[in-house]
């Protein structure tokens, strides 16, 4: 039984989100760390051979060349029992791509902390949500965050997803790049020991051993190729199930939860905003503002993309009359755009479905200020006038 | 080859070692050659065994007992590719369809 962790025991500190995921980590007693630095996610890896070097964890720190071979050593240590993570975004994140079907594919539970960054040409360092949800189908678990606070929580929680043997796949805990990654937020940090105790001692499913040699990663033809596939999808639909006990018990030591999604004055909202990460702060102060005026709005936060938690926003959003989505990504060529792809197959097979607009935004960090949401929102009023609407449009670029 | 999802290991993690008898590559094969011993150079007096050497799956068996030769095709691992009928001098090898 987790207790609550007294007050007393909780340190208040100043922390990026970059530094609370560093911290996190430390405090997870990992066994290993391979990674390669890359903006806006350096800080983690920063701070975190720092506190190798000073002695502070036992964690064997692997710098690479590459984050291919980042990834690469986590599968191979990860293979061997041990608990590993790394860390990526942007183009060091598709640099690692034929490694992160290897890793989810190979069931290791690898913690991946993303500090979401653009994808190149041309080359941007700023954020937007490119280069995770390119690799939404890469079998990683996606847990996005909003704050420094849900940073340090998801990642301590991401062991104990990732381990369990019911899932056994490898989770990226995403925070938006430098808007997240680079600022100071208040974040309570919880006893070494509680951490440990809660995210206990992995227990391998299977490891590397000389004295019972096994062969991890063989090759698999069509013969049995499909099955494993099956394996795996039958994991990912394990996770919510799996997220939500671990959350409890999380809950239970320190009084934060986030559910895979939040919902916010969704009840008797007309018009709900649906996003993730840092514009979901934003929306929630801009819904608060539209309300004093009397307008029901509401925001539905997302926090697990992978597996989509099609039946929750659902449910959250079958009363409205729209639902405005606000994503930082596009799908060149696609009827929209991944984020309303998702939310529009999962309100399919509704009789009576509200109507979805589509709004992309903040591209290479361009800036969400609230009025983009509110923009947003009187667009999808003046649609529902004219009860139609564009399958997407871009907010926030000029035209 | 048959066992479903949820009796195969987990991740195709191989827990029993094994070689490459196991992998019956026969299920590949369009067509499967078939031998006619009349001027098979093997079967005549013990020489040639060209399509022997040169099978890539082993899939060729030439066998000799008391002075006796014979020869067999093993369809669990030929994969039909053909290079035994196409090296053989005598022509004792054609590939039909399966
Ligand atoms: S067809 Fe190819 S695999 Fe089959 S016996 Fe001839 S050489 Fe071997
Ligand atoms: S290559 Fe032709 S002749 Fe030679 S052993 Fe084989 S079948 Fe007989």
């Amino acid at each position: 039984m987790t207790k609550q962790v007294p007050q007393s025991e909780i340190r208040i500190e100043g922390l990026t989100g970059d530094a609370a995921i560093a911290h996190a980590l430390k405090q997870c007693d990992i066994d290993v760390l391979s990674a390669y630095p890359i903006t806006p996610q350096t800080i983690i890896v920063e701070d975190f051979q720092k506190f190798a070097a000073d002695g502070e964890v036992k964690t064997r720190v692997i710098p690479v060349e590459s984050e291919h071979s980042a990834l690469s050593a986590c599968v191979g240590a990860s293979a061997l029992g041990a608990r590993v993570a790394t860390a990526s975004a942007s183009a060091g994140l598709a640099l690692m791509w034929e490694i992160l079907y290897c890793a989810a594919s190979m069931r290791q539970p690898i913690v991946l902390a993303v500090a979401n960054r653009a994808l190149s040409a041309p080359i941007n360092i700023h954020n937007d949500w490119s280069d995770t949800y390119g690799a939404r189908d890469s079998g990683f678990i996606q847990l996005y965050c909003q704050s420094c606070q849900e940073a340090y929580d998801t990642t301590i929680m991401a062991f104990k997803i990732a381990e369990d043997h019911r899932v056994l796949l490898p989770v990226m805990v995403c925070i938006d790049g430098f808007i997240l990654s680079h600022n100071v937020e208040r974040v309570e940090m919880l006893p070494d020991k509680a951490v440990q105790d809660f995210v206990g001692v992995r227990v391998p499913y299977q490891v590397l051993d000389p004295d019972n040699p096994i062969t991890m990663g063989p090759l698999c033809l069509t013969d049995y190729y499909f099955e494993f596939k099956e394996q795996q999808d039958r994991a990912m639909k394990a996770v919510p199930e799996v997220y939500k006990a671990v959350e409890a018990e999380f809950k239970e030591m320190t009084g934060r939860s986030y559910g895979v999604v939040e919902k916010y004055m969704t009840d008797d909202a007309d018009i709900i905003v649906f996003t993730h990460s840092t514009p979901a702060g934003t929306a929630k102060a801009v819904v608060n503002a539209m309300r004093e005026k009397g307008e029901k709005v509401g925001l539905l936060r997302l926090k697990m993309f992978r597996p989509f938690p099609a039946e929750q926003v659902r449910e959250a959003v079958k009363k409205a009359k729209a639902v405005a989505v606000f994503e930082k990504c596009m799908s060149f060529g696609a009827p929209s755009n991944p984020l309303a792809l998702e939310l529009r197959t999962a309100l399919y097979d509704l009789e009576k479905k509200p109507m979805v607009t589509d709004f992309v935004i903040g591209l290479g960090g361009r800036d969400v200020p609230p009025t983009t949401i509110v923009d947003g929102i009187e667009k999808t009023k003046k649609y529902l006038q004219e009860r139609s609407a564009p399958m997407y449009e871009t907010l926030g670029v000029r035209k | 080859m048959s066992e479903r999802f949820d009796q195969v290991p987990i991740a195709g993690n191989i827990i029993k070692p094994g070689n490459a008898t196991q992998y019956k590559t026969g299920g590949w094969r369009a067509e499967r050659p078939v031998h006619t011993p009349d001027n098979c150079l093997w079967i005549k007096n013990g020489t040639c065994g060209r399509c022997w050497i040169l099978c890539p799956d082993s899939a060729v068996r030439l066998i000799e007992k008391d002075g006796k030769y014979s020869y067999e095709y093993d369809y669990d691992y030929c994969k039909g590719c053909g290079i035994c009928a196409n090296e053989c001098p005598t022509q004792s090898i054609r590939m039909e369809s399966e």
